[in-house]
């Protein structure tokens, strides 16, 4: 492992509080305690873990339907998430966005999106603009097997390879676009196959293995940072729950035979062996950060309660910038 | 004014555009065929030799794309001019237009300021059929968090357009295709004319006229035909469909008491019928007629000149509209 202790420990750390943001957003889900749709990370936590934690604080991402873990890997601050998931004034988007729009424009998390595939062109514009500025930022656009599928992700990856933007494309593979299976939907096993099309490296990585995914997003980066243009990574990678909700076993659309095969390789654990095995960690050492995590999700969950609500004027706030502009 | 020099409508846009450029690094254009061409209508013309292709961009014909771009670096803190060929192309870029350009500021809490212009050419009368001359304007005016603006003059063009690019919103910058040529005064210096403010184009006393684009244009020549039998039509051009200057329309309706709304767009769910609501909630009383709108027929936009002629409404329909609105005898 060429990767210090330290990073070890970073990607440790970025992975287990979007573990236990998840659970924790779970159980409130089946409490009742959350309004709206919620789409779990779980399971996939060392993607966004190995590329976040490739990037500088002023590279932008943009993000998904399941995008809370984009923003935790991004550094995203737990009250203020938890506050927006349900619907309080003080979350990230005052309660305007939820789970689906949860953004942190100063941590250059560029939004969750409803729209599957939505997210890419918009990396794109924020490549477009790191380019111009010349000072060197990144972009990566996170999106699903799925989609691939879909128009506005081939119109980006052509764009920014047409273009020669500084971006990478990090695809999670979880062989699954909702509730059906990747090969009743394209003709293809891997996507990263769809890379060369574009005029793009492309690269298939272990998702669960943290470590194998940072490696391939420092090299992606620095091919971004140094003006070589646009990569494609495809991490295979498995939700563990639901495409919604909190549900994991006895699903129409996959074996529990296949969902325990996957949890065998759980990222986090994984990693804690490996760490263990290396001699970088302790289990008590992983034990000590479990538990300060799990207690900034409690104050996080006891914040989000005790804030207020948005009051109903703020309805019509923010629709537009009513500021003019400066010239 | 200082000067009575006179520019084509097209090199109205030009100029803004350029003096954008020269006054604020941070704005760049993008779409098809806009460097090195100028742009299919030549509203782009000379530009990327002036600026250079970092700040004049040919991009693919991707038009999710081409909008997702604007998103992005509008967001990430640069004033993009994206340029969406013709109007109806704005359906295949919606997504980006409605869901993610629209709704970006509200749905992260305020936290995203998006100073996005979006242009593209609209109406018909160059039998461009049915895909290629779309007036879809009341689409985009039924979104919150765009704005939309359709400059009937070169005076207006450039100010509008010079205010759309200083906007701090995603805005949609329609220029009529046949209004392209069409010559007026256009002062040098840069100007805005404020987003939200109509323009009494015509005052008169006897009936409104509300008509945006080249249905100005066609509403002038039948209140200067009408004017001869000594009727005084005043004809107000909204200038921005979105924000509607309510205000001006009702005032002028209370004078009036006669109001005939015009579009090319079609009647049907067009922006006269958001339009004559607002007249009929806010000016019930003063009206001596119910609000009359003139659009275009319920069907696509036909190819052969002889059905395009047919169909885009002109002076003789304004002008039958007016005297129908007149038959009406005061209360």
């Amino acid at each position: 492992m060429s990767i210090t202790p330290d990073k070890q420990f970073d990607l440790h750390r970025r992975m287990v509080r979007i573990r236990l943001f998840e659970e924790a957003a779970g159980r409130l889900a089946e409490a009742n305690r959350l309004p709206g749709f919620l789409h779990l990370y779980v399971g996939e936590e060392a993607v966004a873990s190995g590329v976040c934690g490739a990037l500088n604080d002023d590279d932008h991402i943009t993000s998904t339907h399941r995008g809370h873990g984009h923003l935790v890997a991004k550094g995203g601050d737990f009250n203020r998430m938890m506050a927006e998931l349900m619907g309080k004034a003080t979350g990230y988007c005052k309660g305007k966005g939820g789970s689906m729009h949860i953004s942190d424009l100063s941590l250059g998390m560029l939004g969750a999106n409803g729209i599957v595939g939505a997210g890419s062109p918009i990396a794109v514009g924020a490549a477009f603009a790191n380019k111009y500025r010349k000072q060197g930022q990144v972009a990566v656009a996170f999106f699903g097997d799925g989609a691939t599928n879909i128009g506005a992700f081939h119109e980006a990856a052509n764009m920014a390879c047409a273009l020669h933007l500084p971006i990478v494309f990090a695809c999670e593979n979880n062989e699954y676009g909702e509730f059906t299976p990747r090969d009743k939907t394209m003709a293809i096993t891997d996507i990263v196959d769809r890379a060369a099309g574009y005029g793009m490296p492309g690269v298939i990585v272990d998702g669960m293995d943290v470590i194998a995914v940072h490696e391939a997003a420092l090299e992606a980066v620095e091919r971004a940072r140094t003006g070589g243009g646009p990569s494609l990574i495809e991490a295979k990678t498995y939700r563990f729950y639901n495409h919604h909700g909190v549900q994991n076993l006895g699903l129409k659309y996959r074996s529990d035979d296949e969902v325990a095969r996957w949890k065998e390789r759980d990222p986090i654990f994984t990693l804690e062996d490996r760490m263990v095995e290396n001699k970088v960690a302790t289990r008590d050492r992983f034990e000590e950060i479990w538990t300060e995590l799990r207690n900034d999700i409690d104050n996080a969950i006891k914040f989000a309660e005790d804030s207020p609500v948005p009051a109903p004027d703020q309805v019509m706030v923010d629709v537009y910038t009513q500021k003019a502009g400066a010239r | 004014m200082s000067d009575e020099r006179k520019l084509p409508y097209v090199m109205a846009f030009n100029e803004a555009v350029s003096q954008a450029m020269e006054a604020d690094p941070s704005v760049f254009c993008a779409g098809e065929d806009i460097g090195a061409f100028g742009g299919v209508f030549g509203t782009f013309g000379g530009l990327q030799a002036k600026f250079g292709t970092d700040r004049v961009v040919d991009t693919p014909i991707s038009e999710q794309a081409i909008v997702g771009l604007g998103v992005g670096a509008a967001a990430t803190g640069l004033r993009p001019i994206v340029d969406l060929m013709f109007m109806d192309f704005i359906c295949v870029a919606m997504d980006q237009i409605v869901n993610q350009a629209a709704k970006l500021k509200y749905m992260f809490g305020g936290t995203a300021t998006l100073p996005l212009t979006i242009t593209t050419a609209g109406g018909g009368g160059l039998s461009a059929a049915a895909q290629h001359s779309q007036s879809l304007e009341a689409i985009l005016c039924h979104i919150p968090g765009l704005k939309v603006v359709y400059p009937s003059s070169p005076y207006d063009m450039k100010g509008l357009m010079t205010a759309c690019i200083n906007e701090d919103n995603p805005t949609v910058m329609v220029k009529h295709k046949r209004l392209l040529g069409l010559t007026g005064h256009v002062p040098t210096e840069r100007y805005e004319i404020p987003l939200g403010k109509a323009n009494i184009v015509r005052a008169g006393k006897d009936v409104t006229i509300v008509a945006y684009g080249r249905m100005v244009h066609e509403s002038v020549a039948a209140a200067e035909k009408l004017a001869a039998e000594g009727i005084e039509c005043e004809i107000i051009d909204p200038r921005t469909l979105q924000p509607f200057d309510t205000e001006t329309v009702v005032a002028s309706a209370k004078r009036t008491n006669r109001v005939l709304v015009v579009h090319e767009a079609v009647r049907f769910g067009g922006l006269g019928a958001e339009i004559a609501a607002q007249i009929q909630e806010q000016a019930f009383d003063y009206l001596d007629a119910p609000v009359g709108r003139i659009g275009a027929p319920f069907s696509p936009v036909p190819f052969s000149p002889a059905l395009e002629q047919h169909y885009i409404p002109d002076a003789k329909a304004i002008e039958a509209g007016i005297r129908d609105a007149l038959m009406r005898v005061g209360a």
